[in-house]
Protein backbone atom coordinates (compact mmCIF):
# COMPACT_ATOMS: atom_id res chain seq x y z
CA UNK A 1 0.00 0.00 0.00
CA UNK A 2 1.13 3.49 -0.68
CA UNK A 3 2.70 5.11 2.36
CA UNK A 4 0.61 8.23 1.83
CA UNK A 5 -2.50 6.22 2.66
CA UNK A 6 -0.87 3.86 5.12
CA UNK A 7 0.41 6.54 7.51
CA UNK A 8 -2.94 8.25 8.21
CA UNK A 9 -4.64 4.89 8.45
CA UNK A 10 -2.13 3.59 10.95
CA UNK A 11 -2.25 6.79 12.99
CA UNK A 12 -6.02 6.57 13.22
CA UNK A 13 -5.92 2.98 14.45
CA UNK A 14 -2.90 3.05 16.73
CA UNK A 15 -3.09 6.54 18.15
CA UNK A 16 -6.79 7.25 18.20
CA UNK A 17 -6.44 9.99 20.82
CA UNK A 18 -4.20 12.11 18.58
CA UNK A 19 -5.78 14.67 16.33
CA UNK A 20 -3.83 15.29 13.18
CA UNK A 21 -4.13 17.06 9.89
CA UNK A 22 -2.54 15.74 6.71
CA UNK A 23 -1.57 17.80 3.69
CA UNK A 24 0.11 16.69 0.51
CA UNK A 25 1.86 19.50 -1.37
CA UNK A 26 4.07 18.80 -4.40
CA UNK A 27 4.36 15.17 -3.40
CA UNK A 28 5.52 15.93 0.13
CA UNK A 29 3.44 14.65 2.99
CA UNK A 30 3.03 16.88 6.04
CA UNK A 31 1.37 15.91 9.30
CA UNK A 32 0.30 18.66 11.61
CA UNK A 33 -0.16 17.66 15.22
CA UNK A 34 -0.65 19.18 18.62
CA UNK A 35 2.48 19.82 20.61
CA UNK A 36 1.60 17.55 23.50
CA UNK A 37 1.64 14.52 21.22
CA UNK A 38 4.99 15.06 19.53
CA UNK A 39 6.98 12.52 21.57
CA UNK A 40 4.26 9.89 21.35
CA UNK A 41 3.86 10.20 17.59
CA UNK A 42 7.61 10.32 16.98
CA UNK A 43 8.11 7.14 18.96
CA UNK A 44 5.37 5.46 16.99
CA UNK A 45 6.71 6.55 13.60
CA UNK A 46 10.20 5.39 14.46
CA UNK A 47 9.34 2.05 15.99
CA UNK A 48 6.46 0.84 13.84
CA UNK A 49 7.89 -2.07 11.78
CA UNK A 50 5.95 -1.05 8.68
CA UNK A 51 7.11 2.58 8.73
CA UNK A 52 10.55 2.77 10.36
CA UNK A 53 11.26 6.48 10.17
CA UNK A 54 14.70 5.94 11.65
CA UNK A 55 16.50 8.92 10.20
CA UNK A 56 15.83 12.42 11.48
CA UNK A 57 17.18 14.75 8.81
CA UNK A 58 16.33 18.07 10.24
CA UNK A 59 14.52 20.02 12.92
CA UNK A 60 13.82 23.68 12.42
CA UNK A 61 11.21 26.32 13.10
CA UNK A 62 9.33 28.98 11.17
CA UNK A 63 8.52 32.37 12.67
CA UNK A 64 5.16 33.64 11.36
CA UNK A 65 5.65 37.02 13.08
CA UNK A 66 2.04 38.18 13.44
CA UNK A 67 0.15 34.92 13.70
CA UNK A 68 -1.47 33.77 16.95
CA UNK A 69 0.63 30.63 17.25
CA UNK A 70 3.79 32.46 16.37
CA UNK A 71 6.16 29.55 15.71
CA UNK A 72 5.91 26.26 13.90
CA UNK A 73 8.48 23.62 14.71
CA UNK A 74 9.18 21.47 11.66
CA UNK A 75 10.61 17.96 11.83
CA UNK A 76 11.94 16.33 8.70
CA UNK A 77 12.17 12.56 9.00
CA UNK A 78 13.08 9.88 6.51
CA UNK A 79 12.30 6.20 6.23
CA UNK A 80 15.21 4.26 4.75
CA UNK A 81 13.01 1.23 4.31
CA UNK A 82 10.57 3.00 1.99
CA UNK A 83 12.73 5.93 0.81
CA UNK A 84 9.98 8.18 2.04
CA UNK A 85 10.23 11.63 3.54
CA UNK A 86 7.71 12.96 6.04
CA UNK A 87 7.32 16.33 7.65
CA UNK A 88 5.85 16.84 11.10
CA UNK A 89 4.63 20.30 12.05
CA UNK A 90 3.82 21.52 15.51
CA UNK A 91 2.59 24.98 16.45
CA UNK A 92 4.20 26.69 19.40
CA UNK A 93 2.99 29.95 20.83
CA UNK A 94 5.25 32.69 22.12
CA UNK A 95 3.56 32.74 25.54
CA UNK A 96 4.57 29.13 26.18
CA UNK A 97 7.65 28.90 24.03
CA UNK A 98 8.60 25.32 24.73
CA UNK A 99 8.11 21.83 23.39
CA UNK A 100 9.25 18.36 24.43
CA UNK A 101 12.48 17.17 22.93
CA UNK A 102 12.66 14.32 20.44
CA UNK A 103 16.42 13.90 20.90
CA UNK A 104 15.66 10.95 23.14
CA UNK A 105 14.10 9.25 20.13
CA UNK A 106 16.44 10.40 17.37
CA UNK A 107 19.86 11.38 18.72
CA UNK A 108 20.40 13.32 15.51
CA UNK A 109 17.80 15.83 16.66
CA UNK A 110 20.08 16.96 19.50
CA UNK A 111 22.07 19.57 17.61
CA UNK A 112 19.15 20.57 15.42
CA UNK A 113 17.12 21.40 18.50
CA UNK A 114 20.02 23.33 19.95
CA UNK A 115 20.22 25.29 16.71
CA UNK A 116 16.49 25.97 16.77
CA UNK A 117 16.77 27.15 20.37
CA UNK A 118 19.68 29.37 19.42
CA UNK A 119 17.92 30.93 16.47
CA UNK A 120 14.30 31.14 17.69
CA UNK A 121 14.45 30.81 21.48
CA UNK A 122 12.15 27.81 21.56
CA UNK A 123 12.97 25.72 24.62
CA UNK A 124 13.08 21.96 24.26
CA UNK A 125 12.02 20.33 27.53
CA UNK A 126 14.22 17.47 28.79
CA UNK A 127 16.91 18.23 26.23
CA UNK A 128 20.24 16.84 27.48
CA UNK A 129 22.36 19.83 26.50
CA UNK A 130 20.36 22.88 25.55
CA UNK A 131 23.09 25.43 24.90
CA UNK A 132 23.39 27.85 22.04
CA UNK A 133 24.76 26.28 18.91
CA UNK A 134 26.33 29.17 17.01
CA UNK A 135 25.94 32.37 18.98
CA UNK A 136 27.92 33.12 22.15
CA UNK A 137 26.33 31.95 25.39
CA UNK A 138 25.84 35.52 26.66
CA UNK A 139 24.04 36.70 23.52
CA UNK A 140 20.57 37.89 24.51
CA UNK A 141 18.64 37.81 21.24
CA UNK A 142 17.34 35.18 18.86
CA UNK A 143 18.65 36.10 15.42
CA UNK A 144 16.21 34.29 13.11
CA UNK A 145 13.13 35.82 14.72
CA UNK A 146 11.48 38.24 12.37
CA UNK A 147 11.81 41.12 14.83
CA UNK A 148 15.60 40.80 14.89
CA UNK A 149 16.99 43.31 12.38
CA UNK A 150 19.11 42.12 9.47
CA UNK A 151 22.00 44.42 10.38
CA UNK A 152 22.07 43.08 13.93
CA UNK A 153 21.82 45.02 17.16
CA UNK A 154 24.78 47.32 17.78
CA UNK A 155 26.63 46.42 20.95
CA UNK A 156 24.93 43.04 21.32
CA UNK A 157 28.22 41.27 20.62
CA UNK A 158 30.77 43.09 22.77
CA UNK A 159 34.39 43.07 21.66
CA UNK A 160 36.87 41.40 23.99
CA UNK A 161 38.32 43.71 26.67
CA UNK A 162 41.82 44.99 26.06
CA UNK B 1 61.94 18.99 50.82
CA UNK B 2 60.03 22.03 51.76
CA UNK B 3 59.08 22.56 48.13
CA UNK B 4 57.90 18.99 47.80
CA UNK B 5 55.62 19.26 50.80
CA UNK B 6 53.77 22.09 49.26
CA UNK B 7 53.01 20.35 45.97
CA UNK B 8 52.18 16.79 46.89
CA UNK B 9 48.98 15.83 48.61
CA UNK B 10 49.84 15.49 52.33
CA UNK B 11 48.15 12.09 52.55
CA UNK B 12 50.33 10.70 49.77
CA UNK B 13 53.43 12.33 51.18
CA UNK B 14 52.75 10.69 54.50
CA UNK B 15 52.40 7.33 52.80
CA UNK B 16 55.66 7.86 50.92
CA UNK B 17 57.54 8.93 54.02
CA UNK B 18 56.35 5.92 55.97
CA UNK B 19 57.16 3.63 53.01
CA UNK B 20 53.74 2.12 53.24
CA UNK B 21 52.56 0.17 50.23
CA UNK B 22 48.95 -0.34 51.25
CA UNK B 23 48.11 3.15 50.14
CA UNK B 24 46.97 3.23 46.47
CA UNK B 25 48.24 6.30 44.74
CA UNK B 26 45.01 7.03 42.87
CA UNK B 27 45.26 10.72 43.49
CA UNK B 28 48.85 10.93 42.35
CA UNK B 29 47.90 9.34 39.07
CA UNK B 30 44.97 11.65 38.64
CA UNK B 31 45.97 13.06 35.32
CA UNK B 32 42.77 13.96 33.54
CA UNK B 33 43.14 17.14 31.63
CA UNK B 34 41.12 19.32 29.31
CA UNK B 35 42.65 20.07 25.97
CA UNK B 36 41.35 22.79 23.73
CA UNK B 37 41.83 21.84 20.09
CA UNK B 38 41.09 24.55 17.60
CA UNK B 39 39.59 26.78 16.29
CA UNK B 40 42.99 27.65 14.83
CA UNK B 41 44.34 24.12 14.76
CA UNK B 42 45.51 23.23 11.23
CA UNK B 43 44.09 19.71 11.33
CA UNK B 44 40.55 20.68 12.19
CA UNK B 45 39.77 21.67 8.60
CA UNK B 46 38.77 25.22 9.28
CA UNK B 47 37.47 26.71 12.47
CA UNK B 48 36.18 23.67 14.28
CA UNK B 49 36.86 23.80 18.02
CA UNK B 50 36.98 20.63 20.08
CA UNK B 51 37.13 20.49 23.84
CA UNK B 52 38.71 17.19 24.75
CA UNK B 53 38.86 15.55 28.14
CA UNK B 54 41.92 13.37 28.25
CA UNK B 55 43.02 10.56 30.47
CA UNK B 56 46.68 10.43 29.58
CA UNK B 57 46.53 10.28 25.82
CA UNK B 58 43.15 8.63 25.69
CA UNK B 59 40.02 10.65 25.05
CA UNK B 60 37.20 10.23 27.50
CA UNK B 61 35.06 13.16 26.48
CA UNK B 62 34.66 15.46 23.53
CA UNK B 63 32.51 18.55 23.00
CA UNK B 64 32.60 20.23 19.59
CA UNK B 65 31.95 23.96 19.55
CA UNK B 66 30.62 25.48 16.36
CA UNK B 67 29.85 28.97 15.24
CA UNK B 68 33.22 30.49 14.46
CA UNK B 69 32.23 30.83 10.81
CA UNK B 70 28.57 31.63 11.37
CA UNK B 71 27.59 34.27 8.85
CA UNK B 72 23.84 34.04 9.18
CA UNK B 73 23.12 32.76 5.70
CA UNK B 74 19.60 31.72 6.67
CA UNK B 75 18.80 35.23 7.86
CA UNK B 76 20.33 36.67 4.70
CA UNK B 77 18.23 34.37 2.53
CA UNK B 78 15.07 35.82 4.09
CA UNK B 79 16.12 39.26 2.93
CA UNK B 80 17.08 38.67 -0.68
CA UNK B 81 15.47 37.30 -3.80
CA UNK B 82 15.87 33.74 -4.96
CA UNK B 83 18.24 34.83 -7.73
CA UNK B 84 20.40 36.93 -5.45
CA UNK B 85 21.03 33.98 -3.19
CA UNK B 86 22.76 31.82 -5.82
CA UNK B 87 26.26 33.30 -5.24
CA UNK B 88 25.85 32.84 -1.50
CA UNK B 89 25.40 29.10 -1.88
CA UNK B 90 28.97 28.99 -3.22
CA UNK B 91 30.17 29.95 0.22
CA UNK B 92 28.49 27.09 2.02
CA UNK B 93 30.53 24.08 1.02
CA UNK B 94 33.37 25.94 -0.61
CA UNK B 95 34.99 22.77 -1.93
CA UNK B 96 32.06 21.88 -4.16
CA UNK B 97 30.28 25.16 -4.93
CA UNK B 98 28.77 23.78 -8.14
CA UNK B 99 26.84 21.13 -6.23
CA UNK B 100 25.46 23.79 -3.88
CA UNK B 101 24.30 25.87 -6.83
CA UNK B 102 22.51 22.86 -8.24
CA UNK B 103 20.89 22.09 -4.87
CA UNK B 104 19.59 25.64 -4.47
CA UNK B 105 18.12 26.02 -7.95
CA UNK B 106 16.48 22.60 -7.77
CA UNK B 107 14.80 23.59 -4.51
CA UNK B 108 13.60 26.90 -5.95
CA UNK B 109 12.41 25.23 -9.12
CA UNK B 110 10.41 22.73 -7.11
CA UNK B 111 8.86 25.59 -5.16
CA UNK B 112 8.07 27.69 -8.21
CA UNK B 113 7.10 24.82 -10.50
CA UNK B 114 9.76 25.35 -13.15
CA UNK B 115 11.34 22.54 -15.10
CA UNK B 116 14.72 23.02 -16.70
CA UNK B 117 15.30 21.67 -20.21
CA UNK B 118 16.93 18.29 -20.61
CA UNK B 119 20.29 19.64 -21.68
CA UNK B 120 20.49 21.92 -18.66
CA UNK B 121 19.68 18.97 -16.42
CA UNK B 122 22.46 16.95 -17.96
CA UNK B 123 24.92 19.80 -17.54
CA UNK B 124 23.87 20.14 -13.91
CA UNK B 125 24.37 16.45 -13.38
CA UNK B 126 27.80 16.67 -14.97
CA UNK B 127 28.93 19.57 -12.79
CA UNK B 128 27.51 17.96 -9.66
CA UNK B 129 29.49 14.80 -10.32
CA UNK B 130 32.67 16.70 -11.18
CA UNK B 131 32.19 18.68 -7.98
CA UNK B 132 31.91 15.43 -6.10
CA UNK B 133 35.17 14.20 -7.64
CA UNK B 134 37.01 17.42 -6.82
CA UNK B 135 35.65 17.51 -3.29
CA UNK B 136 36.54 13.87 -2.64
CA UNK B 137 40.02 14.49 -4.00
CA UNK B 138 40.56 17.19 -1.40
CA UNK B 139 39.04 14.95 1.27
CA UNK B 140 41.35 12.05 0.39
CA UNK B 141 44.40 14.27 0.11
CA UNK B 142 43.79 16.18 3.31
CA UNK B 143 42.98 12.99 5.17
CA UNK B 144 46.23 11.36 4.06
CA UNK B 145 48.12 14.54 4.90
CA UNK B 146 46.59 14.62 8.38
CA UNK B 147 48.01 11.20 9.14
CA UNK B 148 51.38 12.05 7.66
CA UNK B 149 51.33 11.08 3.98
CA UNK B 150 52.01 14.46 2.47
CA UNK B 151 52.61 13.46 -1.15
CA UNK B 152 49.02 12.34 -1.70
CA UNK B 153 47.77 15.83 -1.02
CA UNK B 154 49.90 17.23 -3.83
CA UNK B 155 48.80 14.52 -6.22
CA UNK B 156 45.10 14.85 -5.54
CA UNK B 157 45.23 18.64 -5.66
CA UNK B 158 46.89 18.39 -9.05
CA UNK B 159 43.86 16.43 -10.26
CA UNK B 160 41.48 18.87 -8.63
CA UNK B 161 43.23 21.73 -10.40
CA UNK B 162 42.09 20.19 -13.69
CA UNK B 163 38.48 20.28 -12.53
CA UNK B 164 38.92 23.94 -11.59
CA UNK B 165 40.23 24.57 -15.11
CA UNK B 166 37.00 23.06 -16.44
CA UNK B 167 35.00 25.48 -14.26
CA UNK B 168 37.14 28.27 -15.63
CA UNK B 169 36.12 27.48 -19.21
CA UNK B 170 32.53 26.69 -18.27
CA UNK B 171 31.64 29.79 -16.29
CA UNK B 172 34.72 31.97 -15.97
CA UNK B 173 35.36 31.37 -12.29
CA UNK B 174 37.40 28.72 -10.59
CA UNK B 175 36.07 28.71 -7.03
CA UNK B 176 32.89 30.66 -6.58
CA UNK B 177 31.10 29.52 -9.68
CA UNK B 178 27.44 30.60 -9.44
CA UNK B 179 26.94 28.81 -12.71
CA UNK B 180 23.37 27.59 -12.40
CA UNK B 181 20.32 29.77 -12.87
CA UNK B 182 16.73 29.20 -11.91
CA UNK B 183 15.34 27.36 -14.92
CA UNK B 184 18.66 26.28 -16.34
CA UNK B 185 22.31 27.21 -16.36
CA UNK B 186 23.96 30.56 -17.11
CA UNK B 187 25.31 29.57 -20.49
CA UNK B 188 25.55 26.48 -22.62
CA UNK B 189 28.51 24.18 -22.03
CA UNK B 190 31.04 25.08 -24.70
CA UNK B 191 32.47 22.29 -26.90
CA UNK B 192 35.94 22.98 -25.51
CA UNK B 193 34.63 22.58 -21.97
CA UNK B 194 33.05 19.24 -22.85
CA UNK B 195 36.25 18.17 -24.60
CA UNK B 196 38.20 19.05 -21.49
CA UNK B 197 35.78 17.05 -19.34
CA UNK B 198 36.29 14.06 -21.61
CA UNK B 199 40.06 14.45 -21.45
CA UNK B 200 39.94 14.79 -17.68
CA UNK B 201 37.84 11.67 -17.17
CA UNK B 202 40.06 9.61 -19.48
CA UNK B 203 43.27 10.49 -17.68
CA UNK B 204 41.69 10.58 -14.22
CA UNK B 205 41.44 6.88 -13.53
CA UNK B 206 45.11 5.99 -14.17
CA UNK B 207 46.08 8.92 -11.97
CA UNK B 208 43.75 7.76 -9.22
CA UNK B 209 45.40 4.34 -9.38
CA UNK B 210 48.77 6.06 -8.85
CA UNK B 211 47.41 7.81 -5.79
CA UNK B 212 46.03 4.56 -4.45
CA UNK B 213 49.25 2.64 -5.03
CA UNK B 214 51.13 5.16 -2.99
CA UNK B 215 49.20 4.59 0.22
CA UNK B 216 47.05 1.47 -0.05
CA UNK B 217 50.04 -0.73 0.70
CA UNK B 218 51.66 1.72 3.06
CA UNK B 219 51.75 0.05 6.43
CA UNK B 220 52.11 3.25 8.39
CA UNK B 221 49.03 4.73 6.79
CA UNK B 222 46.91 1.60 7.15
CA UNK B 223 47.83 1.08 10.79
CA UNK B 224 47.04 4.67 11.63
CA UNK B 225 43.50 4.43 10.26
CA UNK B 226 42.39 0.79 10.27
CA UNK B 227 39.76 0.21 12.94
CA UNK B 228 39.97 3.81 14.13
CA UNK B 229 36.76 5.75 14.62
CA UNK B 230 34.44 2.84 13.88
CA UNK B 231 30.69 3.24 14.30
CA UNK B 232 27.93 0.71 13.97
CA UNK B 233 25.16 0.84 11.39
CA UNK B 234 22.38 1.59 13.88
CA UNK B 235 24.31 4.33 15.63
CA UNK B 236 25.16 5.93 12.31
CA UNK B 237 21.48 6.11 11.36
CA UNK B 238 20.39 7.29 14.78
CA UNK B 239 22.99 10.05 14.89
CA UNK B 240 22.10 11.25 11.41
CA UNK B 241 25.21 10.44 9.39
CA UNK B 242 24.80 10.87 5.66
CA UNK B 243 26.76 10.71 2.45
CA UNK B 244 29.96 8.69 2.16
CA UNK B 245 30.17 8.40 5.94
CA UNK B 246 26.93 6.46 6.33
CA UNK B 247 27.67 4.31 3.30
CA UNK B 248 30.97 3.29 4.92
CA UNK B 249 28.87 1.84 7.75
CA UNK B 250 26.95 -0.44 5.43
CA UNK B 251 23.79 1.62 4.92
CA UNK B 252 22.90 1.97 1.26
CA UNK B 253 21.56 5.49 1.56
CA UNK B 254 22.17 7.67 -1.45
CA UNK B 255 19.62 10.24 -2.54
CA UNK B 256 20.55 9.70 -6.18
CA UNK B 257 18.92 6.27 -5.70
CA UNK B 258 16.53 6.81 -2.79
CA UNK B 259 14.91 9.97 -4.13
CA UNK B 260 16.14 10.49 -7.70
CA UNK B 261 16.38 14.04 -8.98
CA UNK B 262 17.63 15.41 -12.31
CA UNK B 263 18.16 12.42 -14.62
CA UNK B 264 19.95 10.06 -12.27
CA UNK B 265 17.40 7.34 -12.91
CA UNK B 266 18.67 7.15 -16.50
CA UNK B 267 22.22 6.58 -15.36
CA UNK B 268 23.87 3.28 -14.64
CA UNK B 269 25.99 3.41 -11.51
CA UNK B 270 26.67 1.45 -8.39
CA UNK B 271 26.43 2.66 -4.82
CA UNK B 272 29.57 1.45 -3.12
CA UNK B 273 29.19 0.45 0.51
CA UNK B 274 31.53 -0.87 3.17
CA UNK B 275 30.57 -2.46 6.45
CA UNK B 276 33.48 -1.58 8.75
CA UNK B 277 32.47 2.05 9.38
CA UNK B 278 36.02 3.08 10.30
CA UNK B 279 38.40 5.68 8.86
CA UNK B 280 39.85 3.22 6.36
CA UNK B 281 36.41 2.27 5.05
CA UNK B 282 35.53 5.95 4.60
CA UNK B 283 38.75 6.47 2.67
CA UNK B 284 38.14 3.48 0.39
CA UNK B 285 34.57 4.54 -0.12
CA UNK B 286 35.59 7.98 -1.38
CA UNK B 287 37.97 6.39 -3.86
CA UNK B 288 35.18 4.13 -5.11
CA UNK B 289 32.78 7.05 -5.37
CA UNK B 290 35.26 8.97 -7.49
CA UNK B 291 35.28 6.05 -9.93
CA UNK B 292 31.49 5.83 -9.98
CA UNK B 293 31.22 9.57 -10.57
CA UNK B 294 33.69 9.31 -13.43
CA UNK B 295 31.50 6.56 -14.87
CA UNK B 296 28.43 8.78 -14.61
CA UNK B 297 30.21 11.70 -16.27
CA UNK B 298 31.22 9.42 -19.15
CA UNK B 299 27.58 8.39 -19.66
CA UNK B 300 26.46 12.00 -19.46
CA UNK B 301 28.91 12.99 -22.19
CA UNK B 302 27.64 10.16 -24.38
CA UNK B 303 23.97 10.92 -23.83
CA UNK B 304 24.12 14.74 -23.66
CA UNK B 305 21.07 15.97 -25.62
CA UNK B 306 21.04 19.12 -27.73
CA UNK B 307 18.73 22.06 -27.15
CA UNK B 308 18.15 25.03 -24.89
CA UNK B 309 19.75 25.41 -21.50
CA UNK B 310 17.12 27.76 -20.06
CA UNK B 311 13.43 27.09 -19.57
CA UNK B 312 11.10 29.15 -21.70
CA UNK B 313 9.22 30.86 -18.88
CA UNK B 314 9.83 34.58 -19.34
CA UNK B 315 8.15 35.64 -16.09
CA UNK B 316 10.25 33.32 -13.96
CA UNK B 317 13.54 32.84 -15.77
CA UNK B 318 15.99 35.70 -16.13
CA UNK B 319 16.55 36.48 -19.85
CA UNK B 320 20.03 36.57 -21.34
CA UNK B 321 21.73 39.96 -21.26
CA UNK B 322 21.97 40.18 -25.09
CA UNK B 323 18.19 40.06 -25.24
CA UNK B 324 17.71 42.51 -22.40
CA UNK B 325 19.69 45.15 -24.28
CA UNK B 326 17.92 44.64 -27.60
CA UNK B 327 14.31 43.57 -26.92
CA UNK B 328 11.55 45.41 -25.07
CA UNK B 329 9.71 42.34 -23.68
CA UNK B 330 12.89 40.91 -22.21
CA UNK B 331 13.82 44.25 -20.70
CA UNK B 332 10.47 44.40 -18.90
CA UNK B 333 10.80 40.83 -17.61
CA UNK B 334 14.35 41.49 -16.50
CA UNK B 335 13.21 44.57 -14.61
CA UNK B 336 10.34 42.75 -12.95
CA UNK B 337 12.39 39.71 -11.93
CA UNK B 338 15.30 41.77 -10.61
CA UNK B 339 13.11 44.21 -8.69
CA UNK B 340 10.22 42.05 -7.50
CA UNK B 341 11.54 38.50 -7.76
CA UNK B 342 9.92 35.42 -9.18
CA UNK B 343 7.12 35.15 -6.58
CA UNK B 344 6.61 31.40 -6.20
CA UNK B 345 3.16 30.35 -4.97
CA UNK B 346 2.43 30.09 -1.25
CA UNK B 347 3.75 26.80 0.05
CA UNK B 348 6.67 24.95 1.48
CA UNK B 349 9.02 22.38 0.03
CA UNK B 350 12.11 20.49 0.96
CA UNK B 351 14.52 19.37 -1.71
CA UNK B 352 17.77 17.58 -1.08
CA UNK B 353 20.53 16.38 -3.34
CA UNK B 354 23.32 13.98 -2.62
CA UNK B 355 26.14 16.45 -2.18
CA UNK B 356 29.71 15.32 -1.84
CA UNK B 357 29.46 15.40 1.98
CA UNK B 358 25.96 13.97 2.24
CA UNK B 359 22.38 15.09 2.12
CA UNK B 360 22.38 18.77 1.19
CA UNK B 361 18.85 20.07 1.40
CA UNK B 362 16.96 23.33 1.38
CA UNK B 363 13.67 23.79 3.19
CA UNK B 364 11.90 26.78 1.71
CA UNK B 365 8.71 28.49 2.83
CA UNK B 366 7.15 30.97 0.42
CA UNK B 367 4.48 33.48 1.25
CA UNK B 368 4.04 34.32 -2.40
CA UNK B 369 6.45 37.23 -2.61
CA UNK B 370 9.89 37.65 -4.10
CA UNK B 371 11.84 36.63 -1.04
CA UNK B 372 11.72 33.32 0.80
CA UNK B 373 9.88 33.63 4.11
CA UNK B 374 12.10 30.95 5.55
CA UNK B 375 15.12 29.14 4.23
CA UNK B 376 16.67 26.33 6.17
CA UNK B 377 19.90 24.82 4.98
CA UNK B 378 20.15 21.19 5.93
CA UNK B 379 23.91 20.90 5.70
CA UNK B 380 25.57 17.50 5.77
CA UNK B 381 28.72 18.62 7.61
CA UNK B 382 26.68 19.87 10.55
CA UNK B 383 25.13 16.45 10.97
CA UNK B 384 28.35 14.58 10.40
CA UNK B 385 30.11 16.62 13.08
CA UNK B 386 27.43 15.67 15.55
CA UNK B 387 28.72 12.10 15.37
CA UNK B 388 32.31 13.14 16.13
CA UNK B 389 32.21 12.74 19.96
CA UNK B 390 30.92 9.20 19.53
CA UNK B 391 33.76 8.40 17.12
CA UNK B 392 36.68 9.81 19.06
CA UNK B 393 35.91 8.57 22.58
CA UNK B 394 38.29 5.82 23.57
CA UNK B 395 40.88 6.68 20.97
CA UNK B 396 44.22 8.41 21.27
CA UNK B 397 44.61 12.09 20.73
CA UNK B 398 46.55 11.53 17.51
CA UNK B 399 43.58 9.59 16.16
CA UNK B 400 41.31 12.62 16.50
CA UNK B 401 43.13 14.20 13.61
CA UNK B 402 42.61 11.11 11.47
CA UNK B 403 38.93 10.90 12.40
CA UNK B 404 38.22 14.53 11.59
CA UNK B 405 39.97 14.08 8.27
CA UNK B 406 37.98 10.96 7.48
CA UNK B 407 34.55 12.47 8.09
CA UNK B 408 35.53 15.47 5.98
CA UNK B 409 33.67 18.38 7.60
CA UNK B 410 33.53 21.75 5.87
CA UNK B 411 32.99 24.50 8.37
CA UNK B 412 31.53 26.93 5.86
CA UNK B 413 28.62 24.57 5.57
CA UNK B 414 28.42 23.40 9.19
CA UNK B 415 28.37 26.97 10.50
CA UNK B 416 26.27 28.48 7.70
Amino acid sequence: MDLKELIPQKLKVKLSSVNFEITDYKGELTIKIDKKHIVEISKFLKSDPELEFKLCSDVTAVDWATRKNRFTVVYNIFSLKHSFRLRLKVDVDESDCSIDTVSTIWQAANWHERETFDMYGIKFNNHPDLRRMYMPEEFEYYPLRKDFPLMGIPGSLPLPKK
Amino acid sequence: MHQLEKEIDPKILQALLESRNDYTLDDALENEMILNMGPQHPATHGVLRLLLRLDGERIIGCVPELGYLHRGYEKMAENMSYYEYIPHTDRLDYLSPMANNVAWVLAVEKLAGIEAPKRAQYIRMMIAELARISSHLVAIGAFAMDVGALTIFLWTLREREKVLDIWDILCGARFTNSYTRIGGVANDAQPEALAKVKWFIDQFEPNLVDVEQLINTNRIFIERVDGVGAISKDDAIDLGFSGPNIRACGVEFDLRRNAPYLCYDEMDFKIPTYTEGDCLARYFLRLDECRESAKIVKQILDKMPQGDVQANMPKKVLPHKDEVYTKMEELIHDFMIVNFGINPPVGEIYHAIEGSKGELGFYLVSKGDGKPWKCKIRSPSFNNLQVLPKLVIGHLISDVVAIIGSIDPIMGEADK
